[in-house]
């Protein structure tokens, strides 16, 4: 677990470093590829709902703090995102070859919107139409991520064997 | 059970985050944070850039004989208006000189310029970015920050070693600017699409004209407080309208910074003090 714990922070650091710099300036088609959320979805899918969801807290308060951005902004849109996506993996989503990719298309059309709301209500500009017509090219951008990110993930953190903790607990 | 305590605990932080004033300890914590991630991103960008590099090459070779054409005739129109420049700026310095004229800092002479790299972007609707130079480097709030084509935007925010940008295109950004040609004055800010600019408040017996060259008007208004030194180029004038309704003039400028490929850009730290208005 340890060992779990630090590859993911590893993982996660890259991601926020390189999203923040290099990810955030690349617009293709009106999409925007988010390194950091396909890099946590990743992970919340191998590690379930409680990794997830405090993997995405840390990452998004160190998201926010590098870009001066409003602290707890995004800490809580991936917090959100990694418990849902470690829910779906520790139940309808285990062993499913298509759980990242389906995993990464709702939880990105969800963050989006999530983003949006969050950013009207906080008075930020937040333009819906732009949103919009950004959606599925940054859907796509995403899945096309997914898959090294998900193969280098699961190199990483092996997965974990749901399959016999279900069948320990019920025995 | 955790969940909810992240969940809270992120409410929490945007409350105070949102309603804390830039001096206070949380933006501090913020700040220190930013100054530990701003190697790594310094390093990633420099990773990056030779790629991002190739990419600008064929991404601009696309329009490159076109844009060759109207640089050309662009050149000679400038180097026609650069002669009557140099000859109106050597009058103006001696005529300034005999009547002892007290001025507020001149662009770029009375400025230090600290270039510096982008390291960081917000997100894709929050016109904001983060430069590699901060309170170290005498970058403070209200720091005008330029590129070679234009006026980029301000200092909102600042740490030690890092700082933020607002961008001329914010919502939030506006800046007092007048008419290079005809000496109208108005406010540049931001227009209804992205990376547009608009200049308000230009009454409609002012004169202003299609190609018009827009730069910073140099004054300080109570309603935008940030002084940028006069004469810093904006953007030109791309289309003029009024309507019998409208008290003002409905004018819409391109800027003549790109601000979607911003890379370095370059800090304006003034040498005289600023005058701060009674």
């Amino acid at each position: 677990m340890p060992a779990d714990v630090g590859k993911a922070a590893a993982l996660l650091f890259f991601a926020v470093v390189l999203q923040l710099s290099i990810m955030a300036q690349i617009t293709i088609l009106g999409g925007h590829p988010n390194l950091l959320l396909v890099t946590l979805v990743c992970i919340a899918l191998l590690r379930g709902a409680v990794f997830g969801a405090v993997a995405g807290f840390c990452a998004g308060l160190l998201a926010d703090t590098g870009v001066f951005g409003t602290l707890g902004f995004t800490a809580l849109l991936l917090t959100l995102a990694g418990y849902w996506t470690g829910r779906y993996g520790e139940t309808t989503g285990r062993d499913r070859a298509h759980a990242p990719l389906l995993s990464i298309a709702v939880i990105t059309f969800l963050y989006e919107i999530a983003a949006l709301v969050l950013r009207y209500m906080l008075g930020q500009n937040a333009p819906g139409s732009a949103t919009f017509a950004g959606l599925v090219p940054t859907m796509l951008l995403n899945l096309l991520l997914t898959l090294p990110v998900y193969a280098l993930t699961r190199r990483l953190l092996r997965p974990r064997e749901w399959a016999a903790r279900e069948v320990r607990l019920l025995g | 059970m955790v969940i909810g305590g992240l969940v809270v605990l992120a409410l929490i932080l945007i409350t105070v985050s949102f309603r804390e004033p830039t001096s206070g300890p949380l933006h501090g914590v913020q700040s220190a944070g930013a100054t530990v991630l701003r190697p790594f991103e310094v390093a990633a960008e420099r990773v990056a850039q030779p790629f991002r590099d190739v990419y600008g090459y064929f991404a601009g070779l696309v329009h490159v004989k076109s844009e060759n054409e109207k640089l050309k005739a662009q050149v000679n129109k400038l180097r026609q208006q650069a002669l009557l420049g140099e000859a109106a700026r050597s009058q103006n310095q001696s005529l300034r000189k005999q009547l002892n004229f007290i001025d507020s800092p001149l662009f770029p002479s009375d400025y230090t310029p600290v270039n510096t790299r982008i390291i960081g972007w917000r997100n894709e609707f929050d016109e904001r970015v983060v430069i590699a130079a901060g309170r170290n480097n005498g970058i403070h709030q209200e720091t005008p920050v330029v590129t070679s084509d234009g006026l980029v935007g301000s200092v909102t925010q600042v740490s030690p070693t890092a700082a933020l940008v607002t961008l001329l295109t914010d919502e939030s950004s506006a800046v007092q600017a007048r008419d290079q040609d005809t000496g109208a004055f108005g406010v540049v800010r931001h227009g209804a699409g992205q990376n547009s600019l608009i200049v308000d408040h230009v009454t409609k017996d002012k004169l202003v004209k299609v190609g018009d060259v827009i730069v910073t008007a140099g004054t300080r208004s109570k309603q935008y407080p940030s002084l940028f030194p006069e004469n810093i180029p904006i953007g030109y004038v791309v289309s003029v309208g009024q309507s019998d309704t409208a008290l003002f003039k409905q004018i819409q400028i391109q800027p003549f910074v790109d601000f979607s490929s911003l890379d370095a850009v370059t800090a304006l730290i003034t040498k005289k003090k600023i005058p701060q208005a009674p």
